[in-house]
Formats: C-alpha cells, sequence, structure tokens
C-alpha cells in the first residue's frame, strides 16, 4: 500500500474535502436546529393539544418514524420537484432531514413532559399563569433536563443522516469522498477518512452531552 | 397541481416491491441474530475485570455508534477489495449491518446487565453455583427480558437501515422503488406506495414485538 500517494491526493483535494465537511455541517446544523424549532411545536401538540391538534402530530410522528431515513430524502427530493417545488438538492436534503429532526425531538419531548407531574400545571393555574407562563416557566425548564441527553444523541443521527444527501446528489463529506475516489481509486483510505472525520465530528459532539448530562444529574442549585 | 395519479404501473410490480420488502426483513434479521451474538460478547467484556478487555469493547461501541453506517457499507463494499476480502453485495451489507448492530446492542444488552439485582447474584453464589452457572441461570434470562423493548427498537431500525443495501444494487424495496420511478416517472405513487410499505411493516413488527413482550414480560409485583 502506498502511503504517501494517499497522503499527497489528500493534500490534492483538501478543497473538497474541507467544503465537503463544511456542508455536512450545514446541513447538519440547519436541520437540527429547524427539526428542534418544529419539534417543539409537535411536542407540546402531542401532549397537550386537544383532539385535532393531538392527532394529526402523533400521526406526524409516526409516519416519519416509520419510514427509512432514506426513504424520506428520496421522496423530499423527487416527490418536490414533481409537484413543482423548484428545490435544489440542498434545500430538499435539508427538508427531509429537518423533518426527521422535528419527528425525533418531538417524541423525545413528549416522553420527557410527560414524566412531569399534572399537578404542576394546575399549581400554575392556580396562581394564574398562562398555558404559555406554564410552559415557559414550569414544564420547559424540568422537560430540558430530562430531554437535552437523548436530544445530543438525535444530533448525532442527524449528523450520521446527511451522508444518506449524497445519494440525491448534494456534494458533503461522503459525496465529496466518493468524487475523489472515482479519480484515484484509493477506496479504503478515503473511506477510512470520510469515516475518522465522521467520527471525530460525532464524538466530539457526544462527549459534549455527557459532560452536560453529568452537570445535569447534580441537583440544581437552589436561588436562596 | 393538476397531478393525475395512476397507481397501475406501480402495482404492476408488486411481486417485486414483495420481494424486496423480504429481502429487507432477512438482512434485518440475519443481522440482528449476529448482531446480538456479537454485541452479547462485548457487553460481557465491557464489565470484565480485565482493564484492556473493557476498554477494548468501549471502544468499539464508540467507534461504531459513532460512524455513519452508510460509510461502514461503502468502505465494506469498496474498500475491503484492496486488502483482498471481496464479499459479495448482500454479505457485505450483512456484515456491515451486523458490526453496527452488535455496538448497539451491546449497548442494550449492558443496561440489561446492569438491572440484575446484584442480590440474585449473592443468591445464586451463596447455593454454591459456578459463575457459569449464575450466569446462565440468573443472569442471562433476567439480562434478556429487561432488554426485550429495547431489543424489538433495534430490530425496526435496523430494518430501516436495510433501505441503505440500495446504495451497493442489493435489490431490497428502496432499490426496487428507485428503479420503478426512473423507468415509469410516476414519482408520488411510487414514493408514497414504497413509504406505506415500510411503515405498514415497522407497526406489524411492533405489533409482534409487543405481543411477545406480554408473554415474556413477568408482571411487576
Amino acid at each position: 500500500m502506498d502511503w504517501s500517494y494517499f497522503f499527497s491526493e489528500v493534500i490534492a483535494n483538501r478543497g473538497a474535502l474541507l467544503h465537503g465537511t463544511a456542508i455536512t455541517f450545514t446541513v447538519s446544523l440547519i436541520a437540527i436546529l429547524a427539526g428542534t424549532v418544529l419539534g417543539i411545536v409537535i411536542g407540546i401538540a402531542v401532549t397537550y393539544g386537544n383532539k385535532p391538534l393531538r392527532w394529526p402530530a402523533r400521526l406526524y410522528i409516526d409516519i416519519i418514524r416509520g419510514t427509512p431515513v432514506l426513504v424520506l430524502v428520496l421522496t423530499t427530493f423527487y416527490v418536490s420537484s414533481a409537484v413543482g417545488l423548484n428545490f435544489t438538492a440542498f434545500q430538499a436534503g435539508a427538508l427531509a432531514l429537518t423533518l426527521f429532526c422535528a419527528s425525533h425531538v418531538g417524541e423525545i419531548l413528549r416522553g420527557a413532559l410527560q414524566s412531569l407531574s399534572r399537578g404542576q400545571i394546575e399549581a400554575g393555574r392556580a396562581i394564574g399563569l398562562t398555558f404559555g407562563g406554564i410552559f415557559r416557566y414550569i414544564l420547559f425548564p424540568q422537560a430540558l433536563r430530562f430531554a437535552l441527553p437523548t436530544w445530543i444523541t438525535a444530533a448525532v443521527e442527524m449528523v450520521k443522516a446527511s451522508t444518506l444527501l449524497s445519494v440525491i446528489g448534494v456534494a458533503e463529506l461522503l459525496l465529496s469522498t466518493q468524487q475523489i475516489i472515482s479519480n484515484n481509486f484509493l477506496n479504503m483510505q478515503f473511506y477510512l477518512l470520510a469515516g475518522a472525520i465522521y467520527f471525530l465530528i460525532d464524538f466530539a459532539i457526544e462527549q459534549v452531552g455527557r459532560s452536560i448530562g453529568r452537570r445535569l444529574e447534580q441537583p440544581t442549585r437552589r436561588m436562596v | 397541481m393538476n397531478y393525475h395519479f395512476n397507481f397501475a404501473p406501480i402495482l404492476d410490480q408488486w411481486p417485486l416491491l414483495l420481494s424486496g420488502i423480504g429481502l429487507g426483513l432477512l438482512l434485518a434479521l440475519v443481522s440482528i441474530a449476529i448482531g446480538s451474538v456479537l454485541g452479547l460478547v462485548v457487553a460481557f467484556a465491557s464489565r470484565a475485570p480485565n482493564r484492556w478487555l473493557r476498554s477494548l469493547a468501549f471502544t468499539w461501541i464508540s467507534i461504531l455508534r459513532n460512524l455513519p453506517i452508510l460509510v461502514i457499507v461503502l468502505f465494506l463494499f469498496f474498500g475491503m477489495p484492496q486488502l483482498g476480502l471481496s464479499l459479495d453485495k448482500i454479505t457485505s451489507f450483512i456484515v456491515a449491518l451486523s458490526l453496527y448492530a452488535s455496538a448497539y446492542m451491546a449497548e442494550v444488552f449492558r443496561g440489561g446487565l446492569l438491572s440484575v439485582p446484584q442480590g440474585l447474584i449473592e443468591a445464586g453464589q451463596a447455593i454454591g453455583l459456578t459463575s457459569f452457572r449464575i450466569k446462565r441461570y440468573i443472569v442471562l434470562p433476567i439480562m434478556f427480558r429487561n432488554a426485550l423493548p429495547a431489543f424489538g427498537n433495534n430490530f425496526i431500525s435496523l430494518f430501516k437501515d436495510t433501505s441503505l443495501a440500495a446504495t451497493i444494487a442489493v435489490p431490497e424495496l428502496t432499490f426496487y422503488a428507485r428503479k420503478i420511478n426512473s423507468e415509469t416517472f410516476r414519482v408520488i405513487e411510487v414514493w408514497l406506495i414504497a413509504s406505506l410499505l415500510y411503515i405498514v411493516c415497522c407497526y406489524a413488527i411492533t405489533l409482534v414485538l409487543r405481543a411477545m413482550e406480554k408473554r415474556l414480560v413477568l408482571e411487576k409485583t
């Protein structure tokens, strides 16, 4: 095996690799942020909504979680153009990952909210808070403690799922790697390199999650 | 939007879609079986007295859990032949999915092991069981029962991950969906049906697993 050739190829293609990593970062970040916002809405609807709100939210979660992400990505990409939405591959991919992320966040938040006792809502009502106020000051801070470690895992899943956008032609890290491989045929070395980069990103996120989780396990400081 | 739905060209290919689902289920079953055996070994290694064995187990779990499954699949199929190990696409996909599953199953079993009450193990020692028999008759049965719900979730995830086999041309459901998509251009219909098939399958698996759990999990007293 000729490793010096591999290293010279890495240096020659550093632009494409860096650009691919940047796209991976961007699309994951968009999916995580937009997906979290949408997921919070869905999570609230599925936990506290009345019937016409709860059922669509439940259906959304079950449908998205019942389909493989690859099918979701392909569906979003092909169907969006078939119905006349002119999305680029990047936009369609980001949309698919956002929808996927939202269903996970919704389910995570539902689990966390349901672990809180009903009496807290009643206590909030008793002191005259609106539902917005109850959620903002009572439920959400507690649910966050429960949900944060799982949410971090979902973030790792998003970075991993972003590889699927290579299938619809978004030049993220994996597709960039494949394009480089098609020139120099260093399959093993470049897939290893891509794997190492993904591992580093995910491992870093996981470690951040661990340290947050450890801090959350300690009792909250009371302001006296 | 005036799109005229026409499901006929897709329903003509019904046998292909069904065989695709069948292959997907088979791939998931074989992978979770191999992955569970490997995962069990890794789970026991992660609780072993030997420090090196423990860190080896945690490294295994950490690496496989933080790699995208698509990268593992492509690495094994396109990268390994360079080291002289050429597997056909189905075998190589099963190896990839099994390795991936082993990390998740190891986590599941590790949680299951932690949930076995220490008192029961001590009770086993007190009546003079060997450490192998304690594992065989006390630890494993309790661990499996506690691990069952998580086992089911992992199986569903793995089944969904079999869609990635389409990227190396393993003829499962997503592969056929893409093929029918490019042959008939009935874009919306084909993806609607493919998604529905996956959802129905996942739901059916959930029902089967729930029935199994009901039979196996003891009533909490």
